[in-house]
């Protein structure tokens, strides 16, 4: 029984709906400059799909959607560019920490949707979400599975506090999905980290019928720069690699200057950093995927190349992951 | 270290962060204002200096830390 995995497919999903950071302005005092030279956002998109709660009564300009949409719209794009369907899955993996409903899991109407043949669970970490889904993936391909669909999916527009002009202008909605399949020869999951630390709940959290996301932006800066880069040491040490053998940094999509300050300490160039940032805004467990499609699609991977991903979120959660690229095969 | 050593040290990580000229670190510089930083800007330029130095700095420290002086009190005060 093989144990390798391989990475065989991916695509993303955006709603049309663009958020500009214009129309960010419309809601409270603040300007395009601010939030660029803060964030590198310019831009989010806002899903429009049916509502399953009420709408909150400060919204963004434009509607609201549901996750299982954007899930289903990636996921099928990604069976379809290598000829798959629902039925060659045996487990849907969706990360996302924006559900539809509180029960059942969002994956079970995408599963349907899909005509997944397997099971299919929901992953919440937070923003570490799919970096922690990957290294599941490929647990559950050692465990036998044959093909794993992982999708990072989200409507973080719904729960957010458009009256906060503190964080408002953050968050985005998204999806992408990666199939990953069992392989001859070694795992392309060379190295792998996943952490939590509770004592942080109080720096990023959303309730239950409240305003919507509220964040210590500063201390979460300084916690997650901190943690990521540490995170992805270990990683790169038990994948037996330095930091100058990675082909594409590949890590959550939160803001620019925390990109930048992980990939400085790991001493990983720009040019060798995924980053869709500016055009998404922050879409948590959905960044990842979303980054790596777009580096996928325009030529940036190599057979044989080196991913670093890396991602960290509320909770805290962290979690990086050093992927060989490719078809499979040591 | 004596004084001015730490002073050199504190205002070496501040030239690499903040991407200003040395000559403009000095105690009464305002990081907004003067050295055109921001809030992001501040906070790392604290951890550069958690790293330089050794120190810890709470978050509940960096309340009213307006200028180059309170930061390096800060700072100093650890050591």
């Amino acid at each position: 029984m093989p144990t390798g995995c391989a990475i065989t497919s991916w695509a993303a999903a955006l709603p049309e709906q663009v958020v500009t950071n214009e129309d960010i302005m419309t809601l409270f005092d603040t300007s395009d400059e601010w939030i660029v030279t803060r964030t590198g956002i310019r831009q989010r998109r806002a899903a429009d799909g049916p509502f399953v709660s009420p709408k909150p009564p400060s919204s963004p300009p434009g509607g609201m959607g549901t996750t299982a949409q954007l899930a289903t719209r990636a996921a099928s794009a990604a069976l379809e560019r290598v000829g798959l369907t629902g039925a060659d899955i045996d487990l849907l993996v969706l990360c996302t920490t924006s559900p539809d409903q509180l029960v059942p899991a969002t994956s079970s109407p995408v599963a349907h949707a899909l005509k997944i043949k397997g099971g299919a669970m929901d992953l919440n970490a937070a923003c570490a979400g799919f970096t922690y889904g990957l290294v599941t993936a490929a647990s559950f391909v050692v465990a036998g599975a044959e093909r794993v669909l992982v999708v990072g999916a989200e409507t973080l527009t719904r729960i957010t506090n458009w009256a906060d002009r503190t964080n408002a202008f953050l968050f985005g909605d998204g999806a992408g999905a990666v199939v990953v399949e069992a392989a001859p020869g070694e795992s392309s999951l060379l190295g792998w980290d996943l952490g939590v630390d509770g004592s942080l709940v109080e720096l990023c959290y959303a309730d239950h019928g409240g305003p919507g996301m509220v964040m210590r932006g500063k201390e979460v800066f300084r916690q997650a720069v901190r943690v990521t880069v540490e995170s992805a040491t270990k990683s790169l040490e038990r994948a037996k690699v330095a930091a100058s053998d990675i082909a594409l940094f590949v890590p959550h999509q939160a803001n620019v200057r925390i990109m930048d300050a992980i990939a400085e300490r790991l001493e990983i160039p720009k040019d060798r950093t995924a980053s869709v940032i500016g055009r998404t805004g922050n879409t948590s467990s959905a960044s990842v995927p979303l980054a790596l499609s777009e580096a996928a699609d325009s030529g940036r991977l190599s057979e044989g190349d080196l991913v670093l991903f890396a991602g960290f979120g509320a909770g805290m959660t962290w979690s990086s992951a050093v992927w060989r690229w490719g078809s499979g095969g040591g | 270290m004596a004084p001015e050593e730490t002073f050199d040290a504190f205002k070496q990580c501040a030239v690499e962060v903040l991407q200003v000229d040395p000559s403009k670190i000095v105690p009464e510089a305002r990081f907004a204002e003067d050295l055109d930083a921001d809030s992001l800007d501040l906070v790392e330029l604290v951890m550069a200096l958690e790293e330089r130095f050794g120190v810890s700095v709470a978050e509940s420290e960096l309340e009213g830390v307006q200028t180059v002086g309170q930061a390096y009190e800060l700072v100093a005060s650890k050591l």
